[in-house]
């Protein structure tokens, strides 16, 4: 439980669909598809996964030099998300040098491009003679942490949570408990990923990657549909900036949306599958966290990434706490997975559907799964009144994780 | 290669790097002052030399008191003619 309210008052993206948050939901609402085929893929052994959900109207150049040197993509997406979360919620410069403004920005790893052209430069000869002094910025996990808080003159605390997919939810989570807890007013909140053939891989190789649509990217990922095979990697950022109630009252600021519970916890059945009593038990501890009872939810905005045992695993779990009337959906389906930035990106979608009253669908869900038929899926828009939501992100690794909104009143 | 030639090379290749206006390029300009450079990028101010003159100069003491471009200028031609004489 918060020992102060947490509320959102700004929100910037970068996504599949582009720059802010407006293209975003304009993406989501009109049924649109961030996956494209990725040729490249095709010239990997052993890679059979050919598709990816790329950002999109990335304007690096606006960084200036001095900043921009020390970032790879996913810094660069994160500082300009950052930029348009500050400036939503109207943060004057003497607020982010005051000390009470702190940033918790995470990714799955440091730059997987950097590591790569460094250890391409490295093996040819063993030599260092050729690095430049920015490399490790680059590749250091805080990497997009530090690298907003540079660029936009932080002077606060600087957290860089690193959990895969649960990345930017504890990002989130941590940060509002910071607030929650006084020690900032405050917090830059989120994370960010580059595209790398890494992070596909990685899913391919166990088998958890989407390699049956390649010649139509459109048609997936497949969140819960009988037809779905597995996880389209994606990039981008989302940044959400948390601040205390009191401060943004105080100040006039435009109030989006309340955090009112966060969770997470530790899965040790297994490191690559999750279990649905454990991803259940943390939905529990985030109503616990935000005070409420499970009837108390409008909607799930799921993790569910189109694995055969994720997806299945994450229903029973939401048909064991909520039942079988709570609207699901998942965002899988328009975004890829855009994994350290999916929670945040998701989140950010999410403080838009509680503001505009509307349910965005999970796409590419043409038959549900029998395996997923215990929840009711949000198959289409719908307007309705939505005040609160919960959102889900779980990780390879075990690590499960969730947060609370409510529409502030 | 020319003197001429080797400071238009210098400063193509510091104006790539360092993102400088090519035309507001003087032997006077400062690199720290003018240019904004710090102590990060003249480390890979030594490499772009490197690189662009195939040589090494990272271990040179005259290369720590270079401040204006002229000082580059001055450093690399005579380190080519230096290693043109040892050939």
């Amino acid at each position: 439980m918060l020992l102060r309210r947490v509320v959102i008052t700004g929100v910037g993206t970068i996504s599949p669909f582009g720059r802010g948050v407006a293209s975003l939901m304009d993406g989501l609402l009109a049924g649109k598809s961030g996956v494209v085929e990725l040729p490249a893929l095709a010239e990997i052994t052993g890679m059979r996964t050919r598709v990816a959900a790329l950002a999109t109207g990335v304007e690096a150049m606006e960084i200036p030099r001095k900043f921009r040197r020390s970032m790879s993509n996913m810094s660069i997406f994160a500082t300009l998300a950052a930029q348009d979360a500050v400036a939503m919620a109207g943060l004057a410069p003497e607020q982010l040098g005051s000390g009470r403004l702190g940033v918790s920005i995470g990714s799955t790893t440091g730059s997987p491009q950097t590591m790569e052209e460094f250890f391409r430069e490295f093996n040819a000869d063993h030599s260092l003679e050729r690095m430049k002094s920015t490399l490790f910025f680059h590749i250091m996990n805080h990497s997009c942490a530090s690298n907003v808080a540079q660029a936009l003159g932080v002077t606060g605390r600087v957290l860089a949570p690193a959990a895969a997919c649960s990345t930017s939810t504890h990002a989130i989570g941590y940060g509002a408990e910071m607030i929650g807890l006084g020690k900032q007013d405050f917090m830059l909140c989120g994370g960010a990923d580059e595209f790398h053939p890494l992070t596909s891989g990685t899913f391919d190789i166990i088998n958890a990657a989407s390699a049956g649509f390649n010649d139509t990217p459109h048609q997936t990922p497949r969140p819960f549909d009988l037809r779905r095979d597995g996880i389209v990697c994606g990039e981008g950022s989302g940044i959400l900036l948390l601040e205390s109630l009191d401060s943004a009252l105080a100040r006039g600021a435009e109030i989006l949306a309340e955090l009112t519970g966060f969770a997470t916890n530790s899965d040790p059945g297994s490191i690559a599958n999750p279990d649905a009593a454990c991803i259940a038990q943390c939905m529990r501890l985030a109503l616990a966290d935000a005070g409420i009872e499970a009837g108390a939810v409008d909607y799930v905005n799921a993790h569910a990434t189109a694995t055969e045992q994720g997806d299945i695993a994450e229903c029973a779990a939401i048909a064991e706490v909520f039942g079988a009337d709570t609207p699901v959906s998942s965002l899988k389906g328009h975004l890829g997975h855009t994994m350290a930035a999916s929670g945040a990106l998701e989140l950010a979608a999410c403080v838009e559907m509680l503001r505009r009253g509307v349910l965005v669908p999970t796409l590419n869900l043409d038959e549900v799964d029998p395996a997923c038929a215990c929840v009711l899926h949000q198959r289409e828009v719908a307007q309705r009144r939505i005040d609160t939501l919960i959102k889900n992100n779980f990780a390879l690794g075990g690590v499960n994780s969730s947060i609370i909104l409510r529409r502030y009143v | 290669m020319t003197d001429q030639e080797i400071v238009a090379k210098i400063n193509s290749s510091l104006a790539e790097e360092f993102e400088y206006d090519l035309a507001a390029m003087t032997p006077e300009t400062t690199l720290f002052e003018d240019m904004g450079l710090d102590s990060l990028d003249v480390v890979d101010l030594v490499i772009v030399l490197e690189t662009a003159f195939s040589m090494k100069v990272r271990e040179e003491e005259a290369i720590r008191k270079i401040r204006t471009l002229g000082d580059i200028h001055d450093f690399v031609i005579a380190k080519k003619r230096q290693l043109e004489g040892d050939r």
